[in-house]
Parts: structure tokens; C-alpha cells; sequence
């Protein structure tokens, strides 16, 4: 090899990558060679390495030819080059054909091999087994599970980690070894490393354990589906403690969760276990130990507070990621409850100048949300003086913290709106000021009594706004909440004044925030506004011009109602159903495009809906979020919550309606969250929804058959309701047949009584099972069959299936203002905290918490508001007061309602 | 004699010059056991081959790559990645396998035609000679059609691995034929 080459492709400084296809040539003939050059094909392995890290990829052929060659370096025994060899079959099995070739070189490396490779040759092993090779390796691996050298075994684990999709049911063999793996206790080979001097053999630990934590995850992966084996496997590996690596505790600590996530009777059994682990040497398992506390609903304040005096202490230790991450947890904690970590504020206070920045945001944003009303004001105050050390990113996570205060606040809105007012002074980029504008917007949605002040500090800054998008966002604002002030000709000049000094889109968006004032029915304002618009009509541009023209035409029509359908309209069509439709009716045939869209079939969200979600949305979000793996995109799950209800409506309501003596029922008016009626690791898991109609009642049970060898024919409920007089049968659509693996639905539709009554419904399953032939999935000709029937769970229908949640801006006010007072007292005997029962009655009665009863502040008494709408269009407001007795729970509830039945209803069957 | 030998060995190779020899054959024939058995004089257990093994074994001072190439029907098809510069194919037969002879023999005669393979010399190993009903190296040679072979100096040897008879005498004439050829 020239020096001149060998310079150009080891010029790190450059950073420029060797060419591929001359490192491809080189690659060829070196590692065809004969003798080969150990020496040399290292280099030029570590060269297409280094391609291949790079994102570089070569077409299947050239791979394949390339990985052949490097097949031939198994001629030659170089530890080094052995190693490197290995990397290379890692990186090209992926994309060659016909890499079973080298597994017996590999295989025999792994028994007879040098230690120093035989990790690598596990490795590279798994990449190139296959369904049918993998029996072949079965000893091996075994063997290598089991091995006293801890990096041979984690190579293994890992292997067969990555070897599950390929042969299941091979690794699932492997079971015990890995379990034996598990507790064994192994270490590095004592003279592995002593070749590398640097090293000094007695500065390396004689094991890190890493393998515990191998083991552990292939072992959940094992038993996944197995809760028995997955308790037995909590049971061993917390007695006598032993496991000694971190992750591998974390990862348990993790699984825990999990399984409590899906069985939440098992809270308490667990508890201890956790609990156990707040006190440890490794901050990372104390860390995740009181992170999985925190998560789960069903433990008392006692506990979580244990979890929170952990987070306490180490909020104060010396190490950065330990007071980030504890300071985190603490933070999310404090999105729910935030008078859980009241007793962290000392401490927190300490962090707010925290030399890390990431730190004191955080401690600051939680201390924020500890906020009650007695230091709300004080809080605000200490990061006014703080805002100018940050920067906009952390700007922006206490502006929403402001916000989401602001909201459970209400009556504190004036101090907030000052601060919000002085940071929209300051000097910042669009996702700053856009925070801000976000925040205020709420307020004034949510808060009505701050309208007036609110809108004064957006009038102020939209005179010198250097965002387009932003001024346009406020005169809408200020379109539709002016009109609402008791002196709207006050918004009127602001609004002109954009007219005449700004850019043509936000012109325009000025001139219909304008006509908006013209609704009012003032005269005199009308008068003005009119005057306005014709001056637009002069506008130099023609969009400008055009919605001057349009809102003068409306606005001169005798009925002012039709103008306010155009110019201010009171209901929203759901948006994405729209463009969906839209989209449907674009791209049809075209018989469909020859009659006119039907706008009619779009979903309409009334003001006081769309406001109910993203109330709930704006107070609650990424609440739940903790420890809830295979959840991550729950941020898209809350951003659209209208949308995705729309559509499921949508979707049921097709669904019913083809089939038709349903489709006679009329409209769709309500259909259930989906209710499990089985344990999900049934063979045959239920689950069931209501839909309610006008005068009926369809439940839909889904069926899904797990199992991969048996077919159910005649899949049918018999469903009994307790009040028949009630609720009376008139059909059942059965399933006719179930295949393996497969899903369908049973209907089984009743007439119901007026009114919004409760039900229990006692469901039993039915069928007829036939074994079938696995490889055509049919049942033998002429198998008559083996009829079976099991009971399943009940199905509860209660008033929250005949209720919505909305929103409204003053409780107190629409509480006062209902007639119809219903009231009812209860004794709860299982439940064991407020906070359960709270979250419990929010879901049930399917109505939106007001005034933030939705937090629990006591554990002996609490008072929770809820308001929502009956199907009829009734509004309900409940009013339920909780206390802690020495039975347990007393429970008193005061229900009103524009109807008296529905009153009622709610009243005797909150439980 | 043995002196002379090595000295003429050392001026032709030069000091790493190494010779590679092919061990194929149909599945089961022998090829991995005679490949330990030379390699360290052992009876190995083994598997079938799925790839290659590759030894290198000093035999008579001479430094040799062997290359023993699973013989099952899917790894065949790969024989001929691993032909260039090879010296010599050791072919095996199983001379118990009377019904596979004709699979045996057309998969010699098909690999022989490669371009890559005209200079290598071939010896045949009639294997498994210590079980009973075992063809002669004769009939092996009779049923492989060894006589059509032109241009190839060619050899067949009985042998047995587990016992490791005719081993030693095969690879004799191979590195003879080797040296003479290269010479
Ligand atoms: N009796 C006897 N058995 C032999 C002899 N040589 C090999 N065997 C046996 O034949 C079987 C197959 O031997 P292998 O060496 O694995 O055969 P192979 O040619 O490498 O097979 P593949 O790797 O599948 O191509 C083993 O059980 C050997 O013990 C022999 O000379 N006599
Ligand atoms: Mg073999």
C-alpha cells in the first residue's frame, strides 16, 4: 500500500469518507489473497466499517460478494482480525444473501474459539441463524447462556434476545438456563484483559452483573404472556436480593409496573416490594422505584408520600442527572397533584438557582404548580426576576406553567395576567410570544371575568406585533370576545387601526373581526362599522377588498340571524371530518360529485363540547403518562381527543347503520368507552360498547379468538338484563363463524324504557368450538363440533352512558340557576382513598370536573363539581361531597338538571 | 534426501507460499472427519457442516490451507465461491452409499469443468472402507467414470478416517503431484 493512499483515507482531519467502491476493490483482492495479510485486511475492514456507520450501503450483490471474501479470513487465526471479522458479518448479514454459510466456522469459534472473540462470535452468530439453522446452535447457545464468563453470557442473552422473532419457540426452550443465568454469579476472565496494560488488571471490577440485566429482559420476554410465571419471577428475584446490577433492578422495578398497569388488584402485593427499593445504594433505582410509585392510582397519600421523601433527599445531592431526574419526576407528580410535594418546596426553592438551567426551570415550573392560592402571588413574583436569565426554550416551559395555573386559579387571574403582560414586553422569537398569546387566549376562554383586562394587554400588543400570524390570531380573538364587553367600540379603533397600517392578510382578517361588531345590534355601532367597511372597499388588495364587500352584503340584509351564520357562527363542523369527507367526495365517481356535498353529514361540536375537551386536555395533559411503556405516542393520543371521538362516532355509526334493522333505529345519539368483560389472556377475550338510540339500546360484544388451532361457529351472548320490564330483547345477530385469530361482533339489541335508566346485564358466551387443520385453517369435513358456554363478566349500564361532558365558565352560577334538585347518600365500603373514588365517579357519570375538584387536597373530605349534558340536551350539575368515616366512605350527592327525570336518575344510581 | 527436499521447498514458495486444498464431497461422506483426523490425529465428533471449516496443517514441512465444504444439496451451490487459486480437490465418497454414487459422480464431473479448477490436481478418498458391503476403490472409480477424466492427474485411494487408513498415503501423492506441477 502507497503511503500517498493511506494518507488521503486516514486524514481524520478532513472527515471526508474513503471512497466506496475503491474501498470495495481493495476489499475483494486483500481478503481473496492468498496468504492473507492479517495486518492489512484489518485496515481495510475497519475502512468499509467505517462506510458502513456512515450510512453507506452496497446492493445486495455487491454485499453478498463482499461477505464471501471476508468468509476466507477465517483462514487465518489474528485474534484481532478475528474480531473485526466478526463486526463485518454483523453489518453485511443484514443486507447479503446466503450468510448460513459461515455458521460453522462461527460455531466452532464459540466452542473451541479464544475467549477474547467468542463474544463476538455469539453475536454474529444470531444475525446469521435462521428457523431451520437455528437447531443446529441450540447446544451452544445453551451452553453459552450458562457460561461463568460474564461477557460470554450476555452475549448469548442478548442473542437469543434478538433471536426471538426468528424462532420463538426454540429460545422459549432456553427458559432455565436463563433463569439459572439470572442468580449465577459470573465475572470477566481474570486474564482477559492483562494484554492491554493500560488497563492494569486490578482496576477492573471482577463482574458488573450486566448480564442480570440480559437475562432479566429475555426472561420477561419469555414469560410475557404469563402472569403466573412472571409473579413467580418478581418472588425470586426479591428475596434474598439477588440481584446486584442497577439496571437490572430498574428493569424489574419497570415490569412491576407494568403488571400493575394491567391488574390493578395486585397494588398492594407489590407495594412492599417497591417501597423496599426508595432506600438503595444506586440513585437510579431509588429514582425508578419512586417514579413507579408516583404512577400508580390505587396506593393511599401515605405512600406516595414515602416515595416523595426519597425524591426529597435526593433532590440535595451533589450529582447533576440525579437532581434533573429527581426534580422531574417531582415535576410530573405535581402536574396531578400538586399538593403531594408541598413538602419538597424548601428544597425546591434551593434548586430555583440551581447552576443548571434544565434544574431550575424545572424546579421553578414545580413549584408552580404547588402554587395554592396563599403563595401563587409570591411565586410569580420570584421568577418575574428570573425570566431575564433564560432562555426562550425554558421561557416557554414556564409560560405553560403560568397558564396551567392560571386555570385552576381562576380568582388569581389578575396576578398572572400582569406577568404574562410584562413577558409579552420582552424581547423574544415567535414560539415565545406565540406561549404567551397561547396562554392569555385560555385565560380568557376559561376565565371570563379576566376578559376585559386580558383583551386591553392583547390590543396593546398587536400595535407593534412584528408576527403576521399572531396579530391575525388576536383581532379573531378580539372578533368574537369584543362584541361580548360592555364597551365594544373600545376593540373597534384598535381593530381599525390595523387596517390602516398593516399587511394585506392581516387587513383582512381586521376587516371580519370588524363586521362581527356590526351583529351587535347596536344602531349606532352598526352604523360606524358599515362606514369602515366601505373604505376597505378601497383597499389595494383584492382578498382585503373582497371580505369588505361580502360583510357589507350580509350585513345590509334585512335578517341579521343569517348574517351571524356567515359572519359569527355558533357551532364548529368537526375540521378533519370535513377534509376528510371532502376529500371522499373530491375523489369519487362521478355520480357523487353530480350532487351537491352534503354538509349535513358532518358532525357539529358546539361551542361548550369543543371547550369541555380542551379543558380537559389543557388541565390534564400528560397526566398518566408515567411508566406506561408501549404508550409513547400519547401525545398525539391527547392533542386531537374531538377528532379521534368524531371519528370513532363516525365509524360505529356506519358500522350500525348496515345493518338494517338498526339502521331503523335512527341516529347514533351515544356510544360507551369499549368495557372489558374478560380477563385479557382468555382464549376468547369480550369486550362490549353501548350505543344508545332514541329508543333503544344495542350492545356490541367484540369476540377475539387467540387461539391459533380452534374455529367457533355460532358465537352468540345470551345477554339477561336485571329490569326486564326495562330493557326488552328484540334480536341477536350471532357471529356465524369465528376464525383462528380472528375478531367479529355479536349485537344483541333491546327497546328501552324513556328516561335515562340504569342496568346490569348478566352475559353468557356461546359456541360451538371445532379443532382446525393448521396448515388450510379448516375444520375436518363433517365435524359436527363441541358446544360450550361459559359465564363472562357483567355489563353495567349507568348514567354516565346517557351523558356528555362540557364545559362551562361558571359553575356556581348554572348551579344556582337549575331547578329540579335531586339528592342521594351513599356508604362506599370498597373503595380506599378519595382520590379513587373522585376519579372513579369522574369516569362513570361521564361528566367534566369544575373549579379543579378534580384535585384532591384532603384525605378525610372533598367536595367534587361535575357538569355535563343527557343526550336529551338537558344540562346536569352535580354537586358530591366525600367524607372518610370510620366504615370507610360517605358519599353525598346533589344532582340538578333541566329535567326532572334525569335528576333523578343520576341521583339514586351514581354507584 | 528429506533435507534436500525442504531446501528446494523453501526457494519455490518462498517462506509463506501456502497451498490450498479443496475437501468436497455429497453429506455425510467423511470430509469433516478426515479434516480433524490430519489436522490433529483425532476422531472427531461432528456435525453436519453447514458452511465450511478451515484448518491449516503443516504436513512434511509444508504449510497447507485445507477448505472442508458442507456436502447437504442447499450448500453446493456455494462450492464455487471458495474455488480460485486452490491446488487440489480432495473428493470424498461415502463407498457405502451405493444409491447416491450417480448424484456423487455428476456433481464431480459438473465441478471439474469450472475454468477455476482446470490446473488442480484431484484424489478421490473411497471412504468408509472399514464398514461392511463397502464398494472397492475400483467399483468407486468405475462408478465415478474417473476414466474420462483428460488432462488431470487424478488418483483414488481407499480409505477409512475413523481408522485412518489410506489418509496419509492420498495426501503423499497429492503434495507429489503438487510439486512436480508447480515445478
Ligand atoms: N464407519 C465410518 N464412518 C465414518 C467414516 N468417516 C466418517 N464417518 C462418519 O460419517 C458421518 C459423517 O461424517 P462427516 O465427517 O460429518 O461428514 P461430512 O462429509 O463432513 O458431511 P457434511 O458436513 O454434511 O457434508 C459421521 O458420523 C462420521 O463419524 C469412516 O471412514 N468410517
Ligand atoms: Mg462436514
Amino acid at each position: 500500500m502507497s503511503t500517498h493512499t493511506y494518507k488521503k483515507f486516514e486524514d481524520l482531519d478532513s472527515g471526508a469518507l474513503p471512497d466506496k467502491m475503491t474501498v470495495y476493490q481493495e476489499c475483494l483482492q486483500a481478503f481473496n489473497a492468498s496468504p492473507v495479510q492479517a495486518k492489512r485486511c484489518r485496515l481495510l475492514l475497519s475502512r468499509l466499517l467505517r462506510l458502513l456507520y456512515c450510512g453507506e450501503s452496497f446492493p445486495t450483490a455487491e454485499s453478498t460478494t463482499l461477505f464471501f471474501s471476508i468468509s476466507k479470513l477465517f483462514q487465518h487465526n489474528d485474534y484481532s482480525l478475528r474480531q473485526l471479522v466478526y463486526v463485518a458479518i454483523k453489518e453485511l448479514s443484514a443486507v447479503s444473501d446466503d450468510v448460513l454459510m459461515v455458521t460453522s466456522s462461527i460455531m466452532k469459534d464459540i466452542q473451541n474459539g479464544e475467549i477474547i472473540y467468542k463474544p463476538n462470535a455469539i453475536r454474529a452468530l444470531a444475525r446469521v441463524l435462521d428457523g431451520t439453522t437455528i437447531h443446529a446452535a441450540e447446544r451452544i447457545m445453551k451452553n453459552s447462556i450458562v457460561d461463568k464468563n460474564q461477557s460470554v453470557s450476555s452475549a448469548a442473552l442478548v442473542s437469543s434476545y434478538h433471536l426471538l422473532p426468528v424462532a420463538k419457540d426454540v429460545v422459549r426452550r432456553w427458559t432455565n438456563e436463563t433463569q439459572e443465568s439470572i442468580s449465577d454469579s459470573k465475572s470477566f476472565p481474570s486474564q482477559q484483559f492483562l494484554t492491554h496494560e493500560y488497563y492494569g488488571a486490578n482496576k477492573l471490577p471482577l463482574s458488573t452483573y450486566t448480564y442480570q440485566y440480559h437475562a432479566l429482559g429475555l426472561l420477561y420476554h419469555l414469560r410475557n404472556h404469563d402472569k403466573m410465571a412472571l409473579m413467580k419471577m418478581i418472588q425470586q428475584l426479591s428475596t434474598n436480593s439477588p440481584l446486584k446490577n442497577s439496571l437490572a433492578i430498574v428493569q424489574l422495578i419497570r415490569y412491576i409496573g407494568r403488571i400493575i398497569e394491567e391488574d390493578s388488584g395486585l397494588t398492594q402485593t407489590l407495594f412492599p416490594l417497591l417501597a423496599s427499593w426508595l432506600r438503595h445504594k444506586s440513585d437510579m433505582v431509588e429514582l425508578e422505584a419512586a417514579k413507579t410509585i408516583l404512577s400508580l392510582p390505587g396506593l393511599t397519600g401515605e405512600q406516595h408520600l414515602q416515595a416523595i421523601n426519597t425524591l426529597q433527599v435526593l433532590l440535595s445531592v451533589p450529582r447533576t442527572v440525579t437532581r434533573f431526574a429527581a426534580v422531574r419526576i417531582l415535576n410530573r407528580t405535581a402536574m396531578k397533584n400538586p399538593e403531594k410535594i408541598v413538602v419538597c418546596n424548601v428544597e425546591l426553592e434551593s434548586l430555583i438557582n440551581d447552576s443548571n438551567r434544565s434544574i431550575s426551570t424545572y424546579a421553578i415550573t414545580t413549584l408552580l404548580k404547588t402554587g395554592n392560592s396563599d403563595n401563587v402571588d409570591r411565586l410569580i413574583k420570584t421568577i418575574s426576576g428570573f425570566m431575564d436569565d433564560i432562555s426562550d426554550e425554558f421561557k416557554i416551559i414556564v409560560i405553560e406553567a403560568v397558564r396551567t395555573l392560571s386555570l385552576k386559579f381562576p380568582e388569581k387571574h389578575q396576578s398572572m395576567l400582569s406577568f404574562l403582560n410584562d413577558v409579552l414586553r420582552d424581547e423574544g422569537g415567535f414560539s415565545f410570544k406565540n406561549a404567551i398569546i397561547e396562554a392569555i387566549f385560555d385565560i380568557i376562554k376559561f376565565v371570563p371575568e379576566s376578559r376585559e383586562s386580558a383583551l386591553e394587554t392583547l390590543c396593546e400588543f398587536i400595535e407593534d406585533c412584528e408576527f403576521t400570524e399572531l396579530a391575525v390570531r388576536v383581532l379573531h380573538l378580539l372578533g368574537t370576545e369584543g362584541p361580548k364587553t360592555p364597551n365594544p367600540t373600545l376593540y373597534i379603533r384598535h381593530i381599525y387601526n390595523r387596517v390602516v397600517l398593516e399587511n394585506s392578510i392581516v387587513r383582512s382578517s381586521a376587516v371580519i373581526a370588524l363586521s362581527k361588531f356590526a351583529l351587535l345590534g347596536d344602531e349606532s355601532i352598526s352604523k360606524s362599522i358599515k362606514i369602515l367597511l366601505t373604505r376597505c372597499l378601497s383597499d389595494v388588495d383584492d382578498e382585503v377588498r373582497d371580505r369588505a364587500a361580502l360583510s357589507l352584503k350580509l350585513l345590509s340584509s334585512k335578517d341579521i340571524e343569517e348574517a351571524k351564520v356567515y359572519l359569527a357562527p355558533s357551532v364548529k363542523y368537526s375540521l378533519p371530518i370535513l377534509e376528510q369527507k371532502l376529500a371522499l367526495y373530491v375523489s369519487g365517481d362521478k355520480d357523487t360529485f353530480s350532487t351537491p356535498f352534503d354538509i349535513s353529514s358532518i358532525p357539529t361540536i358546539t361551542e361548550e363540547e369543543a371547550k369541555a375537551y380542551e379543558y380537559k386536555e389543557k388541565t390534564a395533559a400528560d397526566t398518566e403518562e408515567i411508566a406506561s411503556p408501549g404508550k409513547e405516542d400519547k401525545e398525539d393520543d391527547s392533542q386531537n381527543e374531538v377528532f379521534k371521538q368524531n371519528l370513532l362516532h363516525q365509524q360505529y355509526s356506519q358500522e350500525l347503520a348496515s345493518i338494517p334493522e338498526i339502521a331503523a333505529y335512527g341516529t347514533l345519539l351515544h356510544s360507551s368507552a369499549v368495557v372489558d368483560l374478560t380477563e385479557k389472556e382468555t382464549e376468547f377475550v369480550v369486550t362490549a360498547v353501548k350505543h344508545i338510540f332514541e329508543d333503544h339500546l344495542v350492545i356490541q360484544y367484540n369476540v377475539n379468538n387467540t387461539l391459533t388451532d380452534i374455529q367457533l361457529d355460532d358465537v352468540t351472548i345470551v345477554s339477561q338484563p336485571d329490569a326486564e320490564d326495562v330493557f326488552v330483547e328484540e334480536f341477536i345477530i350471532p357471529i356465524e363463524v369465528l376464525k383462528p385469530q380472528a375478531e367479529a361482533a355479536i349485537y344483541v339489541s333491546f327497546s328501552r324504557a324513556e328516561g335515562i335508566e340504569p342496568g346490569v346485564f348478566v352475559n353468557t358466551l356461546s359456541y360451538t368450538s371445532k379443532d382446525v387443520d393448521p396448515a388450510t385453517l379448516e375444520p375436518a369435513e363433517g365435524d359436527v363440533g363441541f358446544p360450550d358456554e361459559y359465564q363472562i363478566e357483567e355489563l353495567q349500564v349507568s348514567p354516565g352512558d346517557y351523558i356528555t361532558p362540557a364545559f362551562v365558565g361558571n359553575f356556581t352560577h348554572v348551579w344556582d340557576e337549575l331547578p329540579n334538585e335531586q339528592s342521594a347518600v351513599y356508604n362506599l365500603k370498597d373503595v380506599t382513598s378519595i382520590e379513587e373514588s373522585v376519579s372513579g365517579l369522574i369516569k362513570s357519570l361521564s361528566m367534566m370536573p369544575m373549579e379543579s375538584s378534580e384535585i384532591v387536597s384532603s384525605s378525610s373530605h372533598h367536595t367534587l363539581k361535575l357538569y355535563g349534558k343527557s343526550l336529551g340536551g338537558a344540562r346536569v350539575a352535580t354537586v358530591i361531597r366525600l367524607a372518610s368515616t370510620a366504615k370507610g366512605f360517605m358519599m353525598k350527592v346533589q344532582v340538578k338538571s333541566d329535567d326532572e327525570i334525569v335528576s333523578e336518575s343520576v341521583a339514586n344510581n351514581v354507584v | 534426501m528429506g533435507n534436500i527436499f525442504s531446501g528446494i521447498f523453501g526457494r519455490l514458495w518462498g517462506i509463506n507460499k501456502e497451498i490450498r486444498i479443496l475437501i468436497l464431497g455429497l453429506d455425510g461422506a467423511g470430509k469433516t472427519t478426515i479434516l480433524y483426523k490430519l489436522q490433529m490425529g483425532e476422531v472427531v465428533k461432528t456435525k453436519p457442516t453447514i458452511g465450511f471449516n478451515v484448518e491449516t496443517l503443516t504436513y512434511k514441512n509444508i504449510s497447507i490451507n485445507m477448505w472442508d465444504l458442507g456436502g447437504q444439496t442447499s450448500i453446493r451451490p456455494y462450492w464455487r465461491c471458495y474455488y480460485a487459486n486452490t491446488a487440489a480437490v480432495i473428493f470424498v465418497v461415502d463407498s457405502t452409499d451405493k444409491e447416491r454414487m450417480d448424484i456423487a459422480q455428476k456433481e464431480l464431473h459438473m465441478m471439474l469443468k469450472e475454468e477455476e479448477l482446470l490446473d488442480s490436481a484431484l484424489l478421490v478418498f473411497a471412504n468408509k472402507q472399514d464398514q461392511m458391503g463397502a464398494l472397492s476403490a475400483a467399483e468407486v472409480s468405475k462408478s465415478l467414470n474417473l476414466v474420462d477424466l483428460k488432462d488431470r492427474s487424478w488418483s483414488i485411494v481407499a480409505s477409512s478416517a475413523v481408522k485412518g487408513e489410506g489418509l496419509t498415503e492420498g495426501l503423499d501423492w497429492l503434495i507429489d503431484v503438487i510439486k512436480e506441477e508447480q515445478l
